[in-house]
């Protein structure tokens, strides 16, 4: 019955499930070693096709929760607050990935975790921070329209600082240590690390688009749960 | 009245009121110094490393104080009941917010006034750089008070009060810190002008963008 109602979703799950074990194959066998990487560095330099995805796909939820913000203060209706709430969620399950995995791949190529003249490592972390406290306030705020007010000002506000402080954290940084993969000319590696990348990154987008329907599916079958309650 | 009498008139009332007890003034301002004090022992300053380190202590000094003031701003108002009066007031929502951000910026601003002359003296530094470290210190203000104005507002309004408001404001106040401890220490060093262009740009670029921000949403976190 579940099956059949939700069978797109079903089958977008199970192809999301399915790329990002193909994904992992792909990227720890399948692509070639990267030039100018050595030992345990080379093996590190892998992770690249999950840290980029997972920043691109953090990056993307934002800008939704974004959108649902200033959708919700021009037009309102919960189901702009959900939305923001659900992308802003998973945005931060993504953000931690790409906090995580970037000291894992730093330390044997750059000798240290983490560097302060990097201004994407700045730049994530911040983020990760402001999306976290955006979590927190939800959490604080007892009433349903004031905290999804309260959020999407946030939304807003948290978003608009995301460019600032990158130029920011660009211009305080030294020298900029992270590897330059996208530049002026068109991609920067090898055509089969790219088609790696590339499949990588449809599979973490597919993922988000099916984790975030499924969360907001979620958040609606609570506001039903708690209609009928108030109704008894 | 006019607009600019309106935001004059919330204000001089929240300045008027701490001119009473000047309880908030000097928490802020003891909690300054003791910041100055306690990083002078955590950090150990001898003279050849303190200019290194003065701009960031300073910075570090302001905008702490600056978040107790900017708590009490609100809960203050709450605590009191006197927040729904000043929401029945004949005035534009706007017009509270400009009100309560110029008192909050003008707070941290006397805080400053005291604590720069008092930090030069303590770490012994020329005075020739202080009009600048002014002009960049009233900067800042403007900026941390501008968004933390709007963030104030929204912590009151949660479980966990003042907890919130650092929470909120620091990650995003990141920038307008970096090009003010820049600015600072590249005043104090005698950079020339044409380096520090770019952080002019970000404190300024910071404040403009955060305010008018703040300023269009500070509407919807006073709605009762």
């Amino acid at each position: 019955m579940a099956l059949r109602k939700d069978g797109w979703l079903w089958a977008l799950g199970l192809l999301s499930f399915a790329g990002i074990l193909v994904a992992g194959y792909l990227a720890l066998v399948w692509a070639p070693p990267a030039e100018g990487f050595v030992g345990q560095a080379e093996l590190a330099q892998r992770i690249f096709y999950f840290h980029v995805p997972a920043a691109w796909t953090g990056f993307l939820a934002f800008f939704v929760t974004f959108v649902a913000s200033v959708a919700y203060l021009w037009k309102g209706g919960r189901k702009w607050d959900i939305l923001a709430a659900s992308s802003a969620e998973i945005g931060l399950v993504f953000t931690t990935m790409v906090v995580v995995t970037g000291p894992i791949w730093a330390k044997p190529t750059w000798g240290v975790w983490w560097t302060w003249s990097d201004p994407k490592l700045v730049t994530a972390a911040i983020l990760w921070l402001i999306y976290f406290g955006y979590m927190m306030l939800r959490r604080m705020v007892e009433d349903d329209a004031r905290r999804a007010r309260f959020a999407a000002v946030l939304g807003i506000i948290g978003f608009a600082d995301v460019p600032i402080v990158f130029g920011a954290a660009r211009w305080w940084g030294q020298s900029v240590a992270h590897p330059i993969v996208v530049s002026g000319g068109g991609f920067d590696v090898a055509p089969r690390m790219l088609t790696v990348l590339m499949f990588s990154l449809a599979v973490f987008t597919l993922m988000y688009i099916v984790i975030l329907t499924l969360r907001v599916r979620t958040e609606h079958l609570v506001d039903e749960v708690e209609a009928l309650k108030t109704r008894e | 009245m006019n607009f600019l009498r309106k935001v004059a008139a919330v204000a001089w009332k929240d300045l008027r009121a701490e001119w009473r007890t000047r309880e908030v003034f000097s928490a802020m301002f003891v909690f300054a110094l003791l910041i100055i004090i306690i990083f002078n022992f955590a950090l150990e300053l001898r003279a050849e490393n303190a200019r290194v380190l003065v701009p960031g202590i300073l910075w570090v000094a302001f905008t702490f104080s600056g978040m107790l003031g900017l708590n009490r701003s609100f809960i203050q108002e709450k605590d009191r009941g006197s927040l729904e009066g000043l929401l029945l007031c004949p005035v534009d929502r706007s017009a509270i917010y400009l009100g309560k951000m110029l008192a909050n910026s003008a707070l941290m601003a006397l805080v400053a006034v005291f604590i720069l002359p008092v930090s030069f003296v303590l770490f012994n530094l020329s005075f020739g750089a202080l009009p600048m470290i002014v002009v960049v210190t009233a900067l800042g203000t403007v900026g941390f008070a501008g968004v933390g104005t709007l963030f104030s507002a929204m912590a009151v309004n949660t479980r966990a009060r003042e907890v919130m408001l650092p929470l909120l404001l620091f990650p995003v106040a990141v920038p307008l810190i970096i090009a003010a401890v820049k600015l600072t220490a590249g005043i104090m060093d005698g950079l020339p002008a044409a380096e520090l262009a770019r952080w002019w740009q970000l404190l300024i670029g910071f404040d403009a963008i955060f305010f008018t921000l703040s300023f269009m949403t500070f509407d919807y976190v006073i709605e009762e």
